[in-house]
């Protein structure tokens, strides 16, 4: 681990990121400081107890939301420190987001979708190319509605790759999906992750998605309790749940 | 309270905007319906009510010199009921503070007793003492223009004699709530008022002891008005009779009928324009609503309420808007009211006019504003009332898109892909985006259809003074004079040209049709008052025949070509066929033209002239003045330029009243009408937006989709609103048309511009109210819930 520290510098940085939501008189404390380090091209599942504020956690180095205190250095910068405009150009530029529940606009094709982002982005790739890497193609003319759940993700994240992200965040997006078309979405990520160099962060409740990843860290109340590192990355299709 | 209730209060609160702004329009629906209501019922109450207290005539006439014992012959016409004789003559004022000429009706007032018709009210001081040459009565709005009070004196020139007066009375009278100097246009207390003097002492000054010239008569309930004028014309015949004529033709009379016209056409245009679009805000907000609900009304309806239940607190949803809408409105309306009754006041003179109350106004406002309520509010009762539990407590299938013509039309327009959203947002939900569309085009309208007659007004002015009626003033004699007298005026100073004419009071016939007016014989050539044709050119009056103007066409129901019967009133009576040779432009009252030679010999009385146009030496109009109120044979002076800048000032106040009063009416629209369709299609496409900022999206980009729909649809909303809007000019000038004067359709493109630039500023101010709401956006939220 020391070893291979040295080879790439860490792309993300937290440190003593904490977060407290104060609903009414009680105050939550979602994160309760959270040192993190993801380098360049990591794939990294995150596993937790509900509640234990792994989405929190998510939005934050996505830049959607910010932190009560703490650090999120991401390619040297604070982005506590940018201003609303500076953030929505750091997702926009620099971030790849895939949710469980896709949000893709019902009235765009899968093309249109996926255009939606090109036409902002600053070097993306075609929208059919991105399609075409999650196998999608031959589906780009069609409405979200005549999709299935499994397709839908798979729009997402070709949305979430066009833009050729350095970072991938994806928070449980299995989670509506049965095994076997969740076993697609991940290997679309995987394939991704491995062409493209993204460091992708994936929230599950799945521990058996753990084995797929470079790294396994577990939330639990607010902070991270376990990462480990796995010797050897299975193949998506070696997993089963 | 029940639950059903309560959930009412709680969705209005939460939707209070919305509701309010739908509330708001209703207000104006009922704020228009209250005040044009209300202020047609208290003109009209108001009048009847005067007229009946003081006793107001209902046939009236004007003759030469008619013997006293005339009067029991006329009470003696079957369907009389009272009679009045009196002695009435135009008189020109020589007073102490102005330069220019004013002139007074002189009216007698009986010696003995009390008048027993048209009736003046005392305000202050005391009737005139019979048989006083020095006392005067004279009309309340005309001493408080000149600031008389009583004891205050003035000279009058009766019958060519110079009479010092002394105010000892000051009264109101039901023939001249609305008074015009004659040749004026709009009313000017400065330059006319009435006198009322006994009847001995005016006899005296006008040479008519024993004599009258005007009578009055009211009739009985049921009686033929026709048969008594008849009948009274053949009487008054011998005696120089002018013609009897009805309270239509009566002048303050018919303003007051023209007005209330106007508040009739408004009341019937405006406030169906409100509900129109408060039943389309109503009903697309209740169908997003229900939209939203479809789980709950689901779960209500397995919990047993029944679908009238459920349907009926929707309904109930729209009538509680409707209720703040009618109080809103109504308070709108009779402040509005208030204040139009006060604007009334300067023209219209009535001892007492207070704007009405009427319960049943407001009972009948609120009831259509109910009903429009409940018609945008059906449509969605009834889907909640058809929707089965099963298939509402499922959600809604995903809105179905298909690839068809206007995607392959998107596709070649090559619109940026946000662009297409808004574009498919709108064209999902076609009949929202109609109703949008022609709601924020009524708005467009109203500006249309009221900011016209603004520029109409101009037109008609310049028509009026700049290519027909170009005289500064004109001189109309005592009684028709032989040509040399106009010469004479033609030599007073500071006058520059003049142009002699003749008058004559003429009855004009065709079948069952007819009309007093009077024939103006001019000369040729004229420079100063000159006869336009339908192109607005100036002609000669035709050699044969009369020239008659197309309203007067219209009344007669004559064309260019036809025999129309003139019959004489004054002097030697009789009757003689005529062609109508042409047929000419004038907006103001019914005119008819022709040669002053033929004017002459139709009258056969030699050369005469009745009076003469001329025009001014601005730098020596005074000296004019001075001297005209000397001339003896002068009657009265009609100054058309003080006229039109009296007639401009009145009009530039009541603009700005009635354009702010429209602006507001159309801004009310506007942003209703576009308010609701953005928080609609927020709140539809709320989940789209906030997953395009999650996407790096500025604030600006999310909002720019919401911008091109109201774009869209401000866009389509023009061109219909320009159109409606020339509709309802169209119903406007046809219900402001009367017999007095005519506006011209003239919607020049300013107009429309106006429309348009007001309707699209609060379209912009609505759209940035509903970015806020896109700016504060939940963007975690939506990233945890399923659509
Ligand atoms: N807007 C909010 N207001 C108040 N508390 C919140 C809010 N959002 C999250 N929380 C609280 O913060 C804590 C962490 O929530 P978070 O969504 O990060 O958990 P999670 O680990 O993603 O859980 P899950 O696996 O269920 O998605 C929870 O206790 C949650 O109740
Ligand atoms: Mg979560």
């Amino acid at each position: 681990m020391e070893e291979r520290a040295e080879e790439t510098r860490p792309l993300i940085r937290t440190s003593g990121l904490t977060k407290v939501y104060n609903s009414g008189d009680l105050a939550v404390h979602a994160l309760r400081g959270v040192d993190f380090e993801a380098r360049a091209g990591e794939f990294v599942v995150m596993l937790g107890p509900s509640g234990s504020g792994k989405s929190t956690f998510l939005n934050i180095v996505g830049g959607l939301d910010r932190a009560t205190s703490g650090e999120t250095i991401f390619a040297g910068r604070d982005i506590a420190t940018m201003s609303d405009r500076e953030l929505t150009l750091y997702r926009r530029d620099h971030v790849g987001f895939v949710f469980q529940f896709y949000n893709l606009a019902p009235s765009l094709t899968a093309r249109e979708n996926v255009a939606l982002v090109t036409e902002i982005a600053h070097d993306p790739m075609r929208p059919e190319e991105a399609l075409e890497i999650v196998g999608l193609g031959p589906r780009m003319n069609h409405f979200p509605a005549q999709l299935s759940g499994g397709e839908q993700q798979r729009v997402a994240i070709a949305r979430a790759i066009a833009k050729r992200p350095e970072v991938l965040l994806c928070d449980e997006p299995t989670g509506a999906l049965d095994s076997r078309t969740g076993i697609l979405v991940l290997e679309a990520l995987a394939q991704v992750n491995r062409d493209f160099g993204a460091t992708t962060l994936v929230i599950t409740h799945n521990v058996a998605i753990g084995d797929i990843a470079d790294r396994v860290v577990t939330f639990g109340d607010g902070r991270i309790v376990a990462d480990r590192r796995n010797a050897v990355r299975k193949q998506p299709q070696e997993v089963s749940w | 309270m029940s639950p059903m209730r309560r959930k009412l209060l709680r969705d209005l609160l939460r939707l209070w905007p919305q509701a309010l702004a739908i509330a708001l329009v209703m207000a104006a629906g009922v704020a228009t319906f209250v005040l044009a209501v209300g202020a047609h019922a208290s003109l009209e109450q108001t009048r009847s009510a005067y007229y009946e207290r003081q006793r107001f005539a209902d046939v009236f006439a004007r003759v030469v010199r008619a013997p006293d014992s005339l009067g029991p012959e006329i009470a003696a016409i079957p369907g009389v009921a009272a009679v009045e004789t009196r002695i009435a003559a135009l008189a020109l004022l020589d007073l102490p503070d102005m330069i220019e000429p004013a002139s007074a009706m002189m009216l007698s007032l009986p010696d003995h007793g009390e008048a027993l018709l048209n009736v003046p009210v005392l305000r202050q001081g005391r009737a005139p003492t019979p048989g006083s040459d020095r006392e005067a009565m004279v009309s309340e709005p005309f001493a408080a223009a000149h600031g008389y009070g009583l004891g205050s004196t003035f000279e009058a020139i009766l019958d060519g004699r110079k009479r010092e007066l002394a105010i000892v009375g000051i009264a109101l009278s039901p023939e001249f709530v609305y008074t015009v100097g004659p040749g004026d246009l709009m009313p000017d207390d400065r330059r006319f008022g009435i006198v009322w003097m006994s009847r001995r002492a005016l006899a005296g000054a006008f040479d008519l002891r024993g004599a009258f010239s005007e009578v009055s008569v009211r009739l009985r309930r049921g009686a033929s008005e026709p048969a008594v004028i008849d009948r009274l014309d053949a009487l008054l015949e011998p005696f120089g009779g002018e013609g009897a004529y009805g309270r239509d033709d009566q002048a303050s009379h018919a303003f007051l009928d023209a007005e209330l016209m106007q508040l009739r056409a408004m009341s019937r245009i405006l406030p169906p324009i409100f509900l129109l679009v408060s039943a389309l805000l109503v009903n697309m907000t209740l169908a997003r609503l229900v939209t939203l609900e479809r789980e709950q009304i689901g779960l209500l309806k397995a919990l047993g309420y029944s679908g009238f239940a459920i349907g009926s607190h929707y309904v109930e949803f729209a009538g509680l808007i409707a209720l703040v809408g009618v109080a809103i409105g109504a308070l709108a309306g009779t402040w509005l009211g208030i204040g139009l009754t006060t604007l009334y006041g300067d023209f219209f003179r009535f001892p007492f006019l207070l704007f009405q109350k009427d319960p049943q106004t407001y009972l009948a406002a609120a009831a259509v504003t109910l009903v429009a309520a409940g018609v945008g509010a059906a449509r969605a009762a009834a889907q909640v009332a058809a929707l089965a539990p099963a298939v509402a407590m499922v959600p809604p299938a995903p809105a179905r898109y298909k690839t068809g013509l206007f995607d392959r039309a998107v596709a070649l327009a090559q619109l940026s892909t946000t662009a297409v959203m808004a574009a498919r947002s709108l064209v999902r939900r076609p009949l929202r985006t109609a109703g949008a569309v022609v709601g924020a085009a009524l708005s467009v309208a109203i500006l249309v259809g009221s900011l016209w007659t603004f520029g109409s007004v101009e037109f008609m002015i310049d028509v009026t003074f700049n290519r027909a009626e170009r005289q500064d003033a004109t001189v109309t004699f005592v009684r028709e004079r032989p040509v040399a007298a106009a010469r004479e005026i033609g030599r007073l100073p500071g006058v520059i040209a003049f142009e002699p004419y003749r008058a004559i009071p003429v009855k004009l016939r065709n079948g069952t049709r007819e009309r007093r007016v009077a024939i103006m014989g001019v000369v040729e050539g004229a420079e100063l008052s000159r006869v336009l044709d339908e192109r607005l050119a100036p002609i000669d009056p035709p050699e044969n025949g009369l020239a008659v103007s197309a309203a007067l066409a219209r009344a007669l129901d004559l064309r260019r070509g036809e025999m129309v019967e003139v019959e004489l009133l004054g002097g030697r009576r009789h009757t003689q066929v005529m062609p109508v040779s042409e047929v000419i432009e004038g907006y103001l009252g019914l005119t008819a033209n022709m040669r002053l030679e033929a004017a002459n010999a139709l009258m056969g009385e030699g050369a005469l002239v009745s009076g003469a146009h001329i025009l001014l030496d601005p730098a020596h109009d005074e000296a004019f003045f001075a001297a005209v109120k000397d001339i003896p044979a002068a009657r009265f002076v009609a100054l058309q330029r003080v006229a039109l800048q009296k007639f401009r000032d009145t009009l530039a106040s009541n603009i700005i009243i009635m354009i702010s009063v429209y602006v507001a009416l159309a801004v009310i629209i506007a942003f209703g009408v576009i308010y609701n369709f953005a928080r609609i299609s927020l709140s539809e496409q709320g989940r789209e937006l906030a997953s395009l900022r999650v996407l790096g999206f500025t604030p600006a980009e999310t909002s720019g989709i919401l911008f091109v729909e109201i774009g869209v649809v401000t866009a389509l909303a023009q061109p219909l609103g320009w159109a409606l809007g020339y509709g309802f000019a169209a119903m406007l000038a046809q219900g402001f048309e009367s017999e007095l004067y005519r506006v011209p359709l003239i919607v020049g493109p300013e107009v429309y511009a106006w429309a348009s630039l007001v309707a699209i500023g609060a379209t912009l101010v609505s759209a940035l109210v509903v970015r806020r709401r896109i700016d504060r956006l939940d963007l975690i939220a939506v990233l945890k819930t399923r659509e």
